[in-house]
């Protein structure tokens, strides 16, 4: 979803079976880059925020290496799809869908976010 | 398939007999014509596992896998029909009935039988041969059932033969960590390939890798213990050599039992008769390709490429065009042990009346000798210890070079040399020898079949797809046929830029730009403008801010603003990461000089936070296992005792590593260590295309390897010579004197213009080594610019490195001073305080290692995965 900026005191939420889960403030996510979350059920979610305020949610673990990074790689667009590169091998990630850009055959799991 | 009943042949029927690497070309060439559609297609393969690249076994060694061993797919094999039996050879074959029996009782019937059963290694009949710990190096198998032995029970190695496939071995051998003996009996190592200098080169570095070789002996006996297994050998000379593991390279044979059972033709000393078409005498149905077939012209083919050319050639005739394979150049490029050699045409000197013109340098370790003909033309030659000429060198064979020999054998840099270009060959030359490609049809590919890329050359001709020794050679060859036929060449840093690094540099200097949005808005690919650009783009254009900062106006502190986004995880966290997520802290040590207080202040954080610590290449130390938490503690604890940030994690200078130099060594010129602390602290925190290495050696003898830095210094008796594109790591290079005899202000007035120089111009993650010989003019062309200032750029170059050195901060100072940039140090965002469950550790050897189970709880197994490495093309 696209925000408008003067709305930052919003929270960041994330659809969970049981409802939305708030995570943190808005102005945590630096456009570009993301940061990793603890749900309750112990798993690891890695956020991002893109330069239009879009919010995206996947795993943070890297099914390459298993190590929970993918918060901590860098972001950009290809071919009109948001991606981040896992920032150890550099495999690139749908935000939106979770597919890996570089196989096919690999999936992240992904989560409904929201500023509210 | 459906079953092929017996007298009713639905379809013909091919059945080739093995599946190694001229097999797999053999399916390939069959494919390519079409044949495999119109033809059922039987393969019978001996060992567990299809085709794989035997000539590169021994990469193993350097982490290739089995898997990335492979030369072909499932997806080849199922879409071109194939039953492709693994792990079932063949074992009978009756002609007059025309079927072939496998080992599991399966029976098919051919319309055309293809052997290409390979050979066999050569074990000479010594007593105790098959002891255990003898081995042969032929498949992964052996090759995995060495490892095996070597690990559990050996610390020493030998092998038997010194020729291509011995070295191969030994390498095998030293890559396990063995002790390793070469035995020949020849006067020489490799005494087909190499003559009598060349040997003795090879020989040198050889043995300066801590290997021994043992030339002009033979083996007499395996010795072994009451167990059976292996102790020793003794040798001809009558002296007993100690050693765990024997392993025999001498030599192959044919593998042509098959077809000896069967009363087909076979040489006097082994291999399957066929004619020019690869067809044996004995009957038209059976063909035999490969290093098992005696070709027409006498002699059976050791080496790949011919093979290649026979399996065309029997692909070919049955499909009833015209080929004839009469012979083959036995060229060859390898790097055994690390070590360059090459020979090509009349590398011996055969041809009557023919000249030799020699060039050695014992003390580098080349040899490089040229065969010339009376009439001038090349006939041949021997490259070792650098054989960087040989794809040109042997595509000019038969005619008379442009050039006189001897500068074509001379060292770049020795000023006689000239690098002869591509361009300067003719069309009919072969390019790549492996699929015998001309220049000609490297040419048509670009011009009639509008390939734009060496991938697509290569898919197209086939050409650098075998041993990959012309690779280089092809890509001038398609950026000159590009650039003649006015098509323009895509040099864009990446899917969202047009421009190259040294562009985008040159537009954020003249225009003060500062800010990678703006970039991407103003100067981006049409379709990438308003986006959030890539990977690739984001730390390109961050590097270039940061090496400008003061002179664009840009904070000079990576971590600011929009700057933040933009940084490489690693420069993101100012720490290297690691498999596990855990991140490893490298303060600065300058000159690897450091007073007994602050080595006990590492050791110190390093036991308070448990970590595992490990001296490194450039004189400092490494602190491992850190939770991104935990590096504002760390880190505030080192600043207090007054280290700084090392920049490990940052395209930038790393170290300046020195030896003691004149102040305490008896052979000492000059103050090594001074002058390496002075380089480092100027140069501390600049940003590059890619990390910066370098080192001060007070005398000749060079103790700090600074000719293997980006750039080294030399101390002599009348100042510093300076040396500049060295590298180490998987492509060594020496580095080149740039220049002699400098004062201290000369020298430093010299590296500065060098180093911004290489800024300005370098591709992204190009290293000096490689940009050096990338660059337009090469070296002369970088000394006319920074020692004669030919571009009238110098006084600009070094303003630029003037405000770097003035506008230096510590990054970590900085940050554990911002409480804003301290809150991205946790591992959740939601819970600061929680550490990332995933990164544990277990002892290993007093210290800790990365707990790699915890990795893969929950985890689905995946394949190892290479790196990816993003282009224009993604």
């Amino acid at each position: 979803m696209t925000l408008a900026p003067e709305t930052t005191d919003l929270k960041v939420q994330l659809r969970l079976t049981d409802g939305w889960f708030t995570v943190c403030d808005i102005n945590r996510l630096t456009p570009g880059r993301g940061v990793a979350a603890l749900l309750p059920d112990g798993s690891q979610v890695a956020l991002f925020r893109d330069r239009s305020g879009t919010l995206y949610g996947i795993d943070n673990r890297d099914p390459f290496s298993g190590a929970a990074v993918l918060s901590r790689g860098l972001t950009g667009t290809h071919q009109g799809r948001p991606f981040v590169a896992s920032p150890l091998l550099k495999q690139r990630f749908d935000l939106v869908s979770g597919e890996c850009l570089d196989d096919a055959s690999v999936r992240v799991a992904t989560y409904e976010v929201r500023a509210g | 398939m459906t079953s092929n009943p017996r007298g009713v042949p639905t379809v013909p029927t091919i059945v080739l007999v093995g599946h190694g690497m001229v097999g797999q070309r053999f399916l390939e060439a069959l494919a390519e014509r079409g044949l495999t559609a119109t033809h059922r297609v039987v393969v019978l393969c001996e060992e567990p596992r299809p085709a794989y690249d035997r000539v590169q076994l021994t990469s193993y060694f350097s982490g290739r896998t089995p898997e990335e061993l492979s030369l072909t797919d499932a997806e080849f094999i199922s879409d071109h029909g194939i039953e492709l039996y693994v792990g079932d050879p063949a074992e009978t074959i009756d002609r007059a009935a025309r079927t072939v029996t496998a080992r599991s009782g399966l029976t098919v019937e051919y319309d055309t039988l293809v052997l290409a059963t390979g050979s066999y290694p050569f074990v000479p009949p010594v007593p105790g041969k098959d002891s255990d710990g003898c081995f042969v190096y032929r498949t992964i198998e052996d090759l995995l059932a060495i490892e095996a032995y070597a690990r559990s029970r050996a610390t020493t190695g030998a092998v038997v033969g010194g020729g291509l496939l011995g070295l191969e071995a030994a390498g095998a051998l030293k890559g396990l960590g063995l002790a390793t003996h070469i035995v020949e009996f020849a006067p020489r190592l490799m005494p087909v390939q190499v003559d009598e200098g060349g040997g003795a080169a090879l020989l040198r570095t050889i043995e300066g890798m801590g290997l021994t070789v043992h030339t002009g002996t033979g083996t007499q006996e395996i010795l072994a213990d009451a167990d059976g297994a292996v102790t020793g050998m003794k040798l001809s000379d009558g002296s007993q050599l100690a050693t765990d593991i024997v392993v025999f390279s001498a030599g192959v044979r044919p593998r042509d039992q098959l077809a000896r059972d069967c009363g087909l033709s076979v040489g006097e000393r082994g291999g399957i008769a066929v004619d020019e078409q690869c067809r044996t005498v004995a009957d038209p149905h059976v063909f035999a390709i490969g290093e098992c077939a005696l070709a027409a012209d006498g002699r059976v083919y050791g080496l790949v490429a011919p093979g290649y050319e026979q399996a065309e050639t029997a692909a070919a005739t049955i499909a009833r065009d015209e080929s004839a394979f009469t012979g083959a150049d036995l060229s060859t490029k390898l790097k055994l042990l690390g070590v360059d050699v090459a020979s090509f045409g009349d590398a011996h000197g055969a041809t009557a009346d023919c000249l030799d013109v020699v060039y050695s340098d014992a003390r580098a370790g080349t040899y490089k000798k040229l065969v010339i003909g009376r009439g001038g033309e090349l006939l041949g030659g021997i490259l070792v210890g650098d054989a960087d000429a040989y794809g040109t060198l042997r595509a000019f064979t038969g005619s008379v070079p442009p050039v006189s020999p001897e500068q074509l054998v001379l060292p770049a840099g020795s000023g006689g040399a000239v690098q002869l270009g591509p361009s300067a060959l003719p069309d009919a030359a072969v390019i790549c020898s492996c699929h015998n490609v001309s220049k000609g049809a490297i040419r048509d590919a670009v011009t009639d079949h509008s390939c734009t890329s060496v991938p697509e050359v290569k898919k197209c001709t086939k050409a650098g797809t075998g041993c990959g020794s012309c690779v280089k050679v092809l890509g001038q060859l398609v950026t000159a046929e590009l650039e003649a036929n006015g098509v323009e060449v895509d040099k864009g840093l990446c899917g969202c830029f047009a421009q190259t690094r040294e562009e985008l540099y040159e537009i954020a200097l003249a225009l003060r730009i500062n800010s990678y949005q703006e970039m991407l808005d103003r100067y981006g690919r049409a379709g990438a403008r308003g986006s959030d650009g890539c990977e690739i783009c984001k730390p390109t254009v961050a590097s270039i801010i940061a090496s400008l900062a003061p002179t664009i106006g840009a904070s000079g502190y990576v971590l600011d603003g929009e700057q933040a986004a933009l940084q490489d995880s690693n420069d993101h966290f100012l720490a290297n990461l690691q498999k596990n997520g855990s991140y490893s802290v490298v303060p600065r040590i300058p000159g690897g000089e450091i007073t007994p207080e602050k080595l006990i202040v590492i050791g110190e954080v390093a036991r308070d936070f448990g970590l595992y610590t490990k001296i490194t290449g450039g004189q400092r130390i490494d602190l491992f296992g850190a939770r991104v938490e935990q590096l504002p503690l760390i880190w505030a604890r080192l600043v207090d005792a007054g280290f700084e940030s090392g920049h490990a994690y940052g395209k930038a200078l790393r170290t300046v590593k020195s030896c003691v130099g004149q102040t305490w060594c008896r052979y000492g010129v000059q103050d090594s260590v001074r002058m390496a602390i002075d380089l480092e602290l100027r140069y501390r925190g600049l940003r590059s295309p890619h990390k910066l290495k370098s080192a001060v050696s007070g005398c000749a003898r060079e103790c700090a390897e600074a000719q293997s830095k980006d750039f080294g210094i030399i101390a002599t008796a009348g100042g510093w010579n300076l040396y500049v594109g060295g590298n180490g790591g998987a492509t060594p290079r020496h580095a080149d004197l740039l220049a002699k005899d400098l004062s201290d202000a000369e020298l430093v007035r010299l590296i500065d213009r060098f180093l911004m120089f290489y800024i300005r111009t370098a591709d992204r993650l190009e290293r000096t080594s490689v940009w050096l010989e990338r660059i337009p003019g090469g070296l002369d062309h970088v000394r006319d610019v920074v020692v004669a200032d030919s571009l009238g750029i110098c006084g600009e170059l070094e303003s630029l490195m003037a405000a770097h050195v003035a506008g230096y901060r510590d990054e970590w100072a900085t940050t554990i001073n911002d409480p804003e940039k301290l809150a991205r140090f946790v591992s959740f965002v939601n819970a600061p305080d929680t550490p990332d469950p995933v990164v544990g550790f277990v002892p290993e050897r007093d210290q800790i290692k990365p707990d790699l189970p915890l990795l893969t709880i929950g985890m689905r197994p995946q394949q190892p995965a290479d790196v990816l490495e993003g282009s224009a093309q993604r």
